[in-house]
């Protein structure tokens, strides 16, 4: 059936001004048979196999952008955990192999690779350990390279170790970049309960239960979501849910039609389409301001948690029966720095850490992108990713914290992290101790699945 | 298979828009399938569904309308119109 025009208008009205547009064209590539006991060996296959499969990627993911005329704004790459493929290397040699990564993602134009990580929620093994030695540094000389690692599992418990470094590491990555306000942590998630298929960044890696290629698609529209409620000032709630859901299924049959023809070109498997509505700075592309346009005066006021679960869930439906393959963090970020309505918010007084921590039981991620006072201590930053881990262990869900302690900054001042990344204000933390409970170590058990309430 | 494509032109009302539009098509041989047109607000609106099977570079002819366009106020775009298809069809 033909096209309307106020069809073709609506298409065209979404692109250019309310900024749909796929976020990121993510490779996931193996690189388990790169392992080699002779590490300049496997450093070399590592840099030949990355640099061959996404040869094409940039260039295709951009011609097919314009036949579309659907923007896509990242072309990435995924890759094993870097951990499982360390063997009996020395830390330098993981540093080595991260400026590899940082060499291969410059020369094929990507903007991040994602993969420098290490799944230890159980316990951590001699590469895990290598990899968490060289992580601060990794972070620091590197531009390109994101690291995600993995402390606890609905199934595992939390892994309180892990933890512990967790918090030691981000003091000391913060402080070797403390020239660019503790950058290197921008770049490094702390998860709980991890996606293998996640095509976002900075906590994108290629799963072990992947192929040995994948293509995954991330779509963004905060914009149009916007856009399609301020039309229904007076819809009630039941309705919004359904206008969030309408505009979900569209986008995201836009981003799968593009991903899966980015997939053929390239002769790659589709993998998912992972459909969160991921803000940027750009004006309106912002969560929040859904947030406030469902109806709060700021976001972080009361009855936020209400209407973040409502569009949370309501993006997941409209995008579950718009594509085959919905995978990733599906749901909604609240990343910070990168999203005008919630550094707003905390401006203002309206939103603070706690009901970030609070937001993050429903939606899709976790802490994200949230500038801290300088003075921060180790252990309770580690407090801060274990209360995060126990949301998403408890309530059988993806959480994570990419948090900045920024070297030299107090609450209120305003950081800028550049490009993408964005800027956010510094917030303080509660002046109380964690230190005890972190200093105990060992593992918080796995929960029980029945007695649910 | 047949490759269609969107061509969309929108913008400030003026004569001769439509003449302008279709002659550079027909330089680059491209077949039109079906034209609409509206009026909005004193906005020009206008879609056409063209033939693009033969041209494998849409780039070029994007370019040329632009280069049309922009001079005269008006957005040109040319998209493929399994995009429209997907969005707006189930």
């Amino acid at each position: 059936m033909n096209i309307a025009l106020n069809e073709m208008m609506e298409t065209i009205r979404m692109v250019e001004i309310e900024n749909l547009d796929i976020r990121t064209v993510t490779m996931g590539i193996s690189l388990r048979d790169c392992a080699d006991s002779d590490f300049e060996k496997m450093n070399k296959r590592v840099y030949e196999k990355i640099t061959t499969y996404a040869k094409d990627l940039k260039e295709t993911a951009e011609k097919a952008s314009k036949e579309f005329g659907i923007p896509i704004i990242n072309k990435r790459i995924s890759i094993t955990p870097i951990a499982e493929i360390l063997g009996n290397a020395t830390k330098e040699q993981a540093i080595e192999l991260a400026k590899t990564l940082d060499k291969a993602a410059k020369t094929l134009g990507v903007d991040f690779i994602g993969g420098y990580s290490a799944l230890v929620h159980k316990g951590i093994s001699k590469g895990d350990q290598t990899l968490l030695d060289a992580l601060p540094e990794a972070l620091s000389v590197t531009e390109r390279v994101c690291s995600s690692i993995s402390v606890g599992t609905t199934r595992a418990g939390i892994n309180m170790d892990a933890v512990r470094q967790m918090g030691i590491i981000m003091k000391d990555a913060a402080e070797r970049t403390k020239d660019q306000n503790g950058l290197a942590c921008a770049k490094l998630v702390v998860f709980c309960n991890p996606v293998e298929d996640n095509p976002f960044m900075a906590g994108a890696f290629h799963g072990s239960g992947e192929g040995e290629v994948v293509l995954s698609v991330g779509v963004s529209g905060p914009g149009v979501v916007l856009n399609a409620l301020k039309r229904y000032p007076d819809a009630d709630l039941g309705e919004v849910a359904d206008i969030i859901k309408k505009t979900a299924f569209k986008i995201t049959r836009a981003g799968e039609l593009v991903g899966r023809e980015v997939a053929k070109r390239l002769e790659v498997p589709f993998g998912i389409m992972d459909l969160s509505l991921a803000p940027t700075n750009a004006l309106n592309d912002s969560v929040a301001e859904i947030l406030e346009e469902i109806g709060l005066e700021r976001v972080g006021t009361h009855g936020t948690i209400a209407a973040l679960a409502l569009m949370n869930d309501a993006v997941k439906k409209g995008g579950a029966m718009a594509s085959s393959y919905v995978g990733g963090l599906s749901g909604a970020f609240i990343p910070v720095s990168e999203d005008n309505g919630m550094i707003r918010g905390i401006e203002d007084n309206a939103l603070t850490l706690s009901k970030l921590e609070a937001m993050t039981c429903v939606c899709s991620v976790g802490l994200d992108m949230i500038a801290l006072t300088g003075n921060v201590s180790a252990a309770t930053l580690s407090a801060i990713i274990a209360d995060e881990a126990a949301i998403g262990m408890i309530n059988k869900k993806t959480t994570a914290v990419r948090v900045i302690p920024v070297p030299g900054k107090e609450e209120g001042e305003m950081v800028e992290f550049g490009g993408l990344l964005g800027r956010a204000p510094v917030m303080g933390v509660n002046p109380f101790s964690s230190e005890k409970m972190i200093r105990r170590g060992g593992r918080i058990p796995a929960p029980l699945q029945s007695l649910i309430n | 298979m047949t490759r269609r494509a969107v061509v969309s032109v929108v913008g400030k009302d003026q004569v001769g828009i439509i003449s302008k539009v279709t002659t550079v098509l027909a330089n680059e041989n491209v077949n039109i399938f079906d034209i609409s047109q509206t009026i909005l607000q004193d906005f020009f609106t206008m879609m056409m569904i063209v033939d693009v099977t033969n041209l494998e570079n849409l780039d070029a002819l994007q370019q040329k309308l632009t280069d049309l366009g922009e001079p005269l106020g008006l957005t040109i775009n040319v998209q493929l119109e399994e995009i429209f298809q997907a969005m707006h069809r189930v």
